[in-house]
């Protein structure tokens, strides 16, 4: 007789199997895990304080001491990649989450009641949208450059990171409204947030998470392109800043591969792995798509 | 086409001009104080040469935007500038106007757009259709996931790479610039070859970059269009292989993938400026640059407004298109 698995190991082997079939959203996983992994680890080992400049000797290339060498105002890259990559995200996280969360609040109260609330958000997303987000961005991050922190970047991105997702969602929750379950729900005299709450978030949780990995993902484009615009936090080594440092040295152009190498790849591996992810939640928000693309 | 549905398009357009202004009008200034006057009062009071000029301008700033003046009439002094193409005067590089920097750039940042965006979107179409369509080559299979993952990464990433191996390592084409350093640009074809082995770089990033994109949409949509009754009947009648796959596949798969050109054209233009800035092109990204470097705020302004306008602008030329590739649209309210 087989072994008995508990409820856990049962739900451990439908979320493998889940896994081995949708693999772009295995690949995503697995690549933002090892980069994360490799972030967190590697501030373990290096001193984070060495991602200043002037920690170490300038434009030495990789040795067994400085993994990914170091720049030319003596900055540790093994130092500036793992705490940058951590900023980074960070940056991306929170615009992310911001944008999500209004974004799609504004959709559910717009979508769900209708009426002027409704045309005037959908009138503000639609104007918002076909203005090229950087442009507008570049204005705000010039307004704020003085004393500008990571922290801020991530507010000022997420400023306009809530368009997209409330454009989206609101598209969903439409469809959602004329659902019966929906319409049973009002008709047993559930309130406009409960019904909100309890019947339509549940229902667009794959949805939005789809919605987030993108928002982070585009956020995260916005605050590199900041930063090589030289719109960026000075002080702080984000992916970012170092590339800007690498286009503002010529790195490229005077043979300092090291210096450029490591954030092209960890940048590289970051935007595929979120765009895999993406691509594999899009498959759970839209099962009409498996097994097609 | 009908009159209202241009009309409207139009409408749109001017709308987003208006929002554009407005908007370079009001948050330099949400922080109650006003940046782009301190740094032109700054600039002014460091002196220099250009010293008496800077003075006149300054004074007629202060006459157009000064805090004395309510905030309304200061809008309107601005949307009047703007409406006539006056975006003053350059601060970091005085005597030359915002305006007649960016008409040196305008027409090298137009030119590499058009046709990188032209020969992306063609390449991109042609590749996807044909991979979705039944008995196409074996091989195109493993050109799709390399694009893809080149169209998640930013241009200006593949730029840098591109750089570094066939300019820095193979010294096949120039490395920087729009044209040789020193060279002076002239109708001859001497000249027109050096800047286009200048710009092959650049060009070449952008458009690998955006493959992918368009491939993995229109290959989406040539599986749909393969289910569709149209096509069958089409095989049935016994139509040639080559008239199914243009006349009834693509042409029908085209019409989304248009309306994405216009849903993106914003992203490609800002991915674009940092391929500029990367390769010190020199088109309006790089003026940009120079803008943000200076703490140029009018320059800077005026791009972002010039940018937003030209897309708005495209945008409206897609949209007024669209109708003639697709009957159907004028009968729907959108």
């Amino acid at each position: 007789m087989p072994r008995r698995r508990g409820a856990w190991g049962e739900a451990a082997l439908g979320l493998f199997r889940y896994f081995r079939r949708n693999r772009s959203l295995t690949v995503g996983v697995l690549l933002l895990g090892g980069l994360v992994a490799f972030a967190v680890i590697g501030g373990m080992v290096v001193d984070p304080e060495n991602a200043r400049p002037l920690s170490v000797r300038v434009l030495q290339p990789p040795s067994w001491k400085l993994l990914f060498g170091s720049d030319r105002q003596g900055r540790d890259l093994f130092a500036v990649i793992t705490v940058g990559t951590l900023l980074t995200l960070r940056i991306g996280l929170i615009a992310g989450f911001l944008g999500v969360g209004f974004g799609a609040a504004l959709a559910f109260i717009g979508a769900f009641y209708g009426g002027v609330l409704d045309a005037v958000i959908r009138g503000i997303v639609d104007l918002g949208l076909t203005v090229p987000n950087l442009m507008v961005l570049i204005i705000v991050a010039l307004v704020f450059r003085e004393g500008i922190t990571v922290n801020l970047m991530a507010l000022v991105i997420a400023s306009l990171a809530w368009l997209y997702p409330a454009r989206t969602i609101r598209a969903q929750v439409l469809t959602l409204r004329e659902r019966s379950y929906v319409q049973i729900a009002r008709m047993s005299g559930t309130s406009g947030p409960g019904i909100i709450v309890k019947e339509l978030l549940p229902n667009l949780l794959p949805y939005l998470m789809a919605s987030l990995v993108g928002s982070v993902s585009a956020a995260i484009l916005a605050s590199i392109g900041l930063d090589v615009l030289g719109l960026g936090v000075f002080e702080a080594p984000t992916l970012g800043m170092t590339l800007y440092w690498v286009n503002f040295t010529g790195a490229v152009i005077n043979g300092w591969w090291w210096w450029w190498l490591a954030p092209i790849v960890v940048v590289g591996v970051l935007f595929i792995a979120l765009f895999s992810i993406s691509v594999g939640l899009d498959e759970i928000a839209n099962p009409r798509l498996r097994r097609r693309v | 086409m009908t009159v209202a549905y241009v009309a409207r398009r139009i409408g749109t357009f001017l709308l987003i001009v208006w929002l554009a202004a407005t908007l370079n009008f009001f948050l330099p200034r949400i922080g109650g104080e006003n940046p782009v006057a301190q740094k032109l009062m700054q600039t002014a009071a460091l002196g220099g040469n250009l010293h008496a000029g800077m003075r006149d301008m300054v004074k007629e700033y202060e006459a157009k935007f000064g805090l004395d003046k309510p905030l309304l009439v200061q809008y309107v002094n601005y949307l009047r500038d703007v409406s006539h193409f006056d975006f003053n005067y350059s601060i970091a590089s005085y005597p030359q106007t915002v305006l007649s920097m960016i008409l040196q750039g305008l027409p090298w940042t137009i030119t590499l757009m058009t046709v990188t965006t032209l020969l992306a979107f063609v390449i991109g179409n042609v590749l996807g259709a044909v991979q979705a369509w039944p008995g196409a080559p074996k091989w195109l299979q493993f050109v799709m996931p390399p694009l893809l993952g080149l169209s998640a990464v930013p241009f200006f990433l593949l730029g840098l790479i591109l750089t570094y191996v066939i300019g820095f390592r193979l010294q096949l084409l120039p490395l920087y610039g729009g044209y040789t350093a020193g060279a002076i640009p002239q109708w001859s074809v001497a000249f027109a070859l050096d800047v286009l082995a200048h710009a092959i770089l650049p060009a070449l990033a952008i458009i690998l970059g955006s493959l992918g994109f368009w491939a993995l949409g229109m290959r989406a949509m040539m599986v749909t269009t393969q289910g569709e009754d149209y096509v069958m009947f089409a095989e049935a009648k016994g139509l040639h292989d080559r008239t199914i796959f243009l006349h009834y596949g693509m042409r029908n798969a085209m019409l989304p993938q248009t309306t994405a050109l216009a849903l993106v054209l914003g992203q490609l233009v800002s991915g674009a400026v940092l391929v500029e800035v990367i390769f010190g092109y020199p088109g309006i990204g790089t003026l940009l640059f120079q803008g943000i470097r200076g703490a140029d705020f009018f320059l800077v302004q005026g791009i972002v407004f010039i940018i937003v306008l030209a897309i708005g602008f495209a945008t409206l030329i897609l949209d007024l298109i669209y109708p003639l590739l697709d009957p159907r649209i004028t009968y729907r309210r959108a």
